[in-house]
């Protein structure tokens, strides 16, 4: 049998160029279709993977910790829910947290500035588990002095050594930590930290017991594990404490962004569909033009085999080319638009956008080969002699 | 006893046009051996024409039996007509019906390249058989619409010679030029049917039975006489 390698036999090649060629303004318009295509539905990816990707970028480390909190009417977890929550497997660190908010003050040439923080007072190991110095060092047990968040620093425009008010109480910032961005556990950029005692002080009447307790598991598999058993132990006869897990947030932000883009390459592939109807409108027509030639490659020995692939060829084609230019158009006007617009490219050129770009790409030439499909399919089955015939 | 190449035995061919039935053939017999020069002669309408779709496997009778080379058609699905069309059979048609797209040489390539042959050989090949059928070689390059038409019917006749077919079948190849042309190309089909290729044409034009050593006539879809 013979198989006549289409490509190797680069005279078929030859003849869909040329046939592309010889109506070149529908062919043209045809790819303009696919182009467009290609655009919208890599574009539209990218623009929801842009967006998932800038909304947890601003989410720090959030994937390794539980979170528990005294359920509303409850006021505070006790020191023996602590004790039972360390008995738990798997878990690497509890780290309770006390924390209350309160208005700095700080005074800088005369004019007082506020700026509402949060006051946290967590042990000085546990810390070292939370945060990272900037710079500094950690506050002394039993001092007056300080560690404060990023943000607070910048926007106080604190340096070490230097005093804050809190409530007619002067706090020594000692260390100043390293910008964390959006937490679930502490707020830590616009946060101060110092000891139990000056803590104490600031909130005389706080209870015994803490706000929230933080759970670092040993490894992240075991997370939905380790929250049961919590769950179990504390609110075993009655609901005292909810737990979750940060990675929760992650998992359901991740479902809300695919189904966006999902929503959005939705949006975009119509306009691929309509790309492939003209496909196949422009390929018909071209078979119902061409018929008399078809008739005569039969005539002079053409296969249904040989027509057939003649004219997917063509649909091929016309499909890598245009979406090729979709996807050259779609990088280039991306890279435009975010260095345009948002003035930041990189998330562009993640692996993430591109495989949108590549999926967009081969949605292009399947579009294409399918549009091409039925008139590839009517050439091959005409008749010879009916073929000849046409006028 | 010389070999019989295309064997037509009562053959009938019917089109249906609303209730008429027409018997574009009606129990046709006729014997072509190898090597033999055959004009079919009629008016038009007498069914000369579906007898030649018929030898080139163009089209099956609706009754009877068209064996060329000893294969009878009617058993052949559309692959194996292909296969036996292309090995066996060169077109040559009253309008040329040359690939507008390609060029000379590239439409004698056509054939070919459905047989498989590799890109060097057939344009050698190719520009061989434009040789041999009296092409001004700087035309090879040229597309259909810059020839003339005994050029492009040249080119046509090349184009059925490239898979070395046993018959040329021509249909009225002289009837689109005038008469020094068209002796021009009968000359050459009466070379290539010396050099042993048998040929049969299709014309209503009776200077040409000059070149047959074989006629069939045909009226209204039977065979008048067969002389030879």
């Amino acid at each position: 049998m013979r198989i006549p390698d289409p490509l190797k036999n680069n005279m078929y090649a030859e003849l869909a160029r040329r046939n592309l060629k010889r109506q070149a303004v529908r062919t043209a318009l045809a790819a303009i279709g696919i182009i467009i295509g290609v655009i919208a539905i890599s574009s539209m990816g990218i623009l929801g993977n842009s967006l998932k990707l800038s909304v947890t970028d601003s989410f720090s480390d959030i994937g390794d910790k539980i979170i528990v909190s005294p359920v509303p009417g409850e006021d505070y977890i006790t020191d023996k829910q602590v004790d039972q929550i360390k008995k738990v497997s798997n878990i690497e660190s509890v780290i309770p947290v006390i924390s209350g908010g309160e208005i700095v003050e700080y005074k800088k040439s005369g004019t007082t500035i506020q700026y509402y923080v949060a006051i946290y007072d967590i042990k000085k190991d546990d810390m070292d588990k939370l945060v990272d110095l900037q710079e500094g060092r950690y506050f002394k047990p039993g001092s007056t002095e300080c560690v404060v968040g990023s943000g607070i620093a910048k926007n106080l425009d604190l340096k070490l050594g230097q005093k804050i008010e809190i409530d007619g109480s002067n706090l020594r910032v000692v260390g100043i930590l390293k910008e964390r961005g959006l937490g679930f556990d502490i707020n830590t950029d616009s946060g101060v930290f110092t000891s139990s005692e000056m803590y104490g002080k600031l909130y005389p009447d706080a209870d015994e017991g803490y706000g929230t307790v933080i759970v670092i598991v040993k490894d992240i598999d075991k997370i939905d594990s380790v929250m049961e058993d919590i769950q179990e132990r504390i609110n075993k006869k009655e609901e005292l404490v909810t737990v979750f897990a940060t990675n929760m947030i992650t998992e359901s932000l991740d479902s809300v962004f695919r189904s966006i883009s999902l929503f959005l390459m939705g949006i975009g592939s119509i306009s691929l569909l309509v790309a492939g109807v003209s496909i196949l409108n422009v390929m018909l027509m071209s078979t119902m033009e061409r018929t008399k030639e078809i008739g005569i490659m039969k005539a002079v020995g053409a296969s249904r085999r040989d027509i057939l692939k003649m004219f997917l060829l063509e649909a091929l084609f016309l499909g890598v080319i245009a979406s090729t230019a979709g996807a050259i158009l779609t990088i280039g006007g991306s890279y435009l638009i975010m260095s345009l617009l948002v003035k930041n490219t990189s998330y562009l050129f993640t692996l993430s956008s591109m495989f949108y770009v590549v999926e967009g790409f081969f949605f292009g030439i399947a579009t294409s080969l399918l549009g091409g499909m039925y008139p590839a399919w009517k050439a091959s089955m005409m008749r010879p002699l009916d073929a000849l015939r046409y006028e | 006893m010389p070999e019989t190449i295309a064997d037509i035995r009562k053959v009938t061919k019917v089109y249906t046009l609303g209730e008429n039935k027409i018997y574009a053939l009606n129990k046709v017999s006729a014997k072509i051996e190898k090597g033999d020069f055959v004009t079919i002669m009629g008016s038009s309408g007498s069914g000369k024409s579906t007898l030649l779709n018929m030898l080139g496997c163009l089209d099956l009778p609706t009754s009877g039996k068209v064996l060329i080379n000893n294969t009878n058609l009617s058993k052949l699905d559309d692959d194996g007509l292909t296969s036996l069309r292309r090995n066996n059979i060169g077109f040559i048609f009253q309008q040329f019906n040359l690939i507008q797209t390609l060029t000379a040489v590239e439409n004698v390539e056509i054939p070919m390249i459905f047989n498989g042959a590799s890109p060097g050989k057939r344009r050698k090949r190719a520009l061989k058989l434009l040789q041999k059928a009296q092409l001004p070689p700087e035309y090879a390059d040229h597309k259909p619409s810059e020839l003339s038409g005994g050029q492009q019917q040249r080119v046509a006749i090349a184009r059925a010679l490239a898979n070395n077919p046993t018959i040329l079948l021509a249909d009225e190849p002289t009837g689109n030029l005038d008469s020094k042309t068209g002796h021009g190309v009968m000359e050459l089909l009466r070379e290539l049917n010396q050099a042993g290729t048998t040929v049969i044409v299709v014309t209503h034009d009776p200077r040409m039975e000059e070149y047959s050593r074989t006629t069939i006539r045909l009226q209204d879809g039977e065979v008048v006489n067969e002389n030879s």
